[in-house]
């Protein structure tokens, strides 16, 4: 009899693996169905909700980012089972370092202890092959941060298979001026050099076109390659939840031409359903997406 | 006889119960036919409520009553437009898509005198894209026609209405004809200070950036800045936005149901409300701007940092 409590525990234990797995069984049949159409080769996502998610359910402020990190590693796997190549999240903004010290600092630590554990072993890096970049302004961040951010970059810089961007002190306009700067250096460098052979071929006054050719030197695709997200294409898909419409700072350069799609779910409530609205909207748009290409 | 007398009272009872009955069965019969016209009737989305509201507001000369819904000190400063759809109105509505693009333009201009009455200092709008060059060359060539027109056609009106029009965008590309018009506007209108119109023609907000950087090259190659001054700040200034004080949207609109920025403004819109509309931008009309307005000042705008 008493047995009988443990023997429940169990078979419930096992009915719920058996429904998980059936879940994830057919989760892994419709997206082969979805996969017949084009798939966006780039998703990216504003992570926004978490606070209010805590306020919501009335728990203490540091677990709605914890939450908020399940619902991630949920993403994350629908996403790279689906066959999306790069998966792209706003984790933290150079403006948010404005708020509380106190809620930076439990941000901080939260991102420190996430980061070390994407190098365990059973972590989602080593199941699917995730080459991690972090993407921002890492002079920002504490030692331990930006220590354990460049360990993580260095150890996971041999996997090819899919790419994760985890943007982290964080700005478009911060990102955007550094690559002109960088690309200033650039073309002053190699004007030198230019400037340097031309002497040697021959005496030449080419004062005046200088600048003229200085300034048609610098290309759009030199600012591009200079931007610290160009290891990555544009994304096709962007992601905001808690239903608020604006960019924030994030990607303003990249999303030119991506889709925008808000949902009302704060972060730690998104799923499978608003990954898959995403897609089909994007499949559907993409017929006309690319008679666009076509004619540029 | 008693028994008789019984009979008799259950028969009348009965007629009576009958014709009670009847009587019920015919009162709901009435009550649910007429119900509906004694009722208010409710109108399809609201549009009857609103003109309403609408009547109460033109009454007023010069500034713009603010509607009901909306409060006045939280008005956008800024506000830009992607006028997508007119085609496709045209082709709903059984016109040529040059008539659609009159139409948008139209709608422009009284989109942006609505702006001002309200109380909006800026407008822009997304009149044609660097991309939109690789559209059919015919077009192309009605587009920049109708622009030069339009846009000369209206000088009076800006000039009558104190609204200064600036025209951004690369301007390389257009005809002869509409570049002057476009100069003759600026010109004409440059002195005014409390409405601003900006046309993009011709834009590209990859292109708007690139050119802030040659220039800023060219100022550090002339010595007037120095490479560690350059930050954000000074970077915003060197954007072709710089014509105005309020180079950074608060909020975006773009209509016909896309859901993309399709390179207008990037470096601006880093904090602006985006509010997408399904309607077409020709039947973008007054009720539908309120709901935009509406809705972006129930948003809770947080710029990173409060709660």
């Amino acid at each position: 009899m008493a047995e009988l409590p443990g023997q429940i525990r169990r078979m419930s234990g096992g009915i719920s693996q058996l429904l998980e797995q059936i879940y994830g069984f057919s989760r892994r049949c419709l997206f082969r169905v979805i996969s017949m159409g084009p798939i966006p080769s780039h998703l990216a996502f504003i992570m926004d909700g978490n606070r209010r998610y805590a306020k919501k359910h009335g728990l203490e402020d540091g677990s709605g980012h914890k939450a908020g990190f399940s619902a991630l590693m949920s993403m994350l796997q629908y996403c790279y089972e689906l066959g999306i190549k790069y998966v792209t999240i706003y984790a933290f903004s150079i403006d948010n370092f404005r708020r509380q010290p106190e809620e930076v600092q439990s941000l901080m630590d939260l991102m420190l202890e996430k980061i070390k554990s994407l190098l365990e072993k059973e972590s989602i890096v080593h199941q699917y092959g995730i080459r991690v970049y972090f993407i921002g302004n890492l002079a920002l961040l504490n030692d331990q941060v930006r220590a354990a951010a460049e360990k993580v970059m260095k150890i996971t810089a041999k996997n090819s298979r899919v790419v994760l961007l985890i943007c982290i002190a964080y700005n478009s306009t911060n990102e955007i001026v550094q690559a002109v700067k960088k690309s200033c250096i650039n073309t002053s460098d190699n004007m030198e050099a230019y400037g340097n052979d031309k002497h040697e071929d021959r005496d030449s006054d080419i004062e005046g076109t200088d600048m003229e050719n200085q300034e048609k030197r610098i290309q759009l695709v030199d600012i591009e390659e200079n931007m610290q997200m160009s290891v990555a294409p544009n994304p096709d898909i962007l992601i905001r939840s808690s239903g608020e419409t604006r960019l924030s700072n994030f990607l303003l350069w990249q999303t030119g031409n991506t889709q925008l799609f808000s949902p009302a779910s704060l972060w730690p409530e998104i799923g499978l359903r608003h990954l898959l609205w995403a897609v089909l909207n994007f499949q559907r748009n993409q017929s006309y997406l690319e008679k666009r290409k076509k004619q540029l | 006889m008693n028994f008789m007398i019984h009979a008799n009272h259950l028969l009348v009872l009965f007629t009576l119960s009958t014709m009670l009955s009847m009587l019920w069965f015919l009162l709901s019969l009435l009550s649910l036919l007429l119900l509906p016209c004694l009722r208010p009737c409710f109108p399809a989305k609201g549009s009857l409520k609103n003109k309403k509201k609408i009547d109460k507001g033109t009454y007023v000369v010069g500034e713009e009553e603010t509607p009901k819904e909306l409060q006045r000190e939280l008005m956008p400063r800024h506000v830009a437009v992607i006028m997508d759809g007119n085609r496709r109105w045209a082709k709903q509505t059984g016109l040529l898509t040059s008539q659609g693009y009159e139409a948008g333009a139209k709608r422009l201009l009284e989109f942006a005198d609505l702006c001002f009455k309200l109380g909006i200092n800026t407008v822009s709008a997304f009149a044609f894209s660097t991309e939109n060059w690789g559209r059919h060359k015919i077009e192309v060539k009605c587009l920049m026609y109708l622009f030069q027109r339009y846009l000369k056609s209206k000088i009076q009106f800006f000039q009558s209405k104190e609204i200064r029009v600036s025209v951004i965008g690369n301007l390389a590309k257009i005809p002869e004809s509409l570049l002057r018009t476009v100069h003759e506007l600026e010109e004409a209108t440059k002195s005014y200070k409390k409405k601003h119109l900006i046309l993009a023609i011709d834009y590209s907000g990859r292109f708007d950036i690139l050119g802030a950087c040659k220039s800023i090259v060219k100022k550090s190659e002339q010595g007037l800045i120095r490479e560690e001054d350059v930050d954000e700040t000074l970077f915003e200034r060197e954007l072709q936005t710089k014509c105005t004080e309020f180079p950074s949207p608060d909020l975006l609109i773009r209509t016909s149901g896309e859901q993309r920025i399709s390179n207008f403004f990037l470096w601006q819109l880093a904090y602006t409300e985006l509010f997408f509309s399904p309607v077409l931008w020709p039947d973008f009309d007054k009720q539908k701007f309120i709901e935009a307005l509406v809705s972006y000042q129930r948003r809770d705008r947080r710029f990173g940092s409060r709660l």
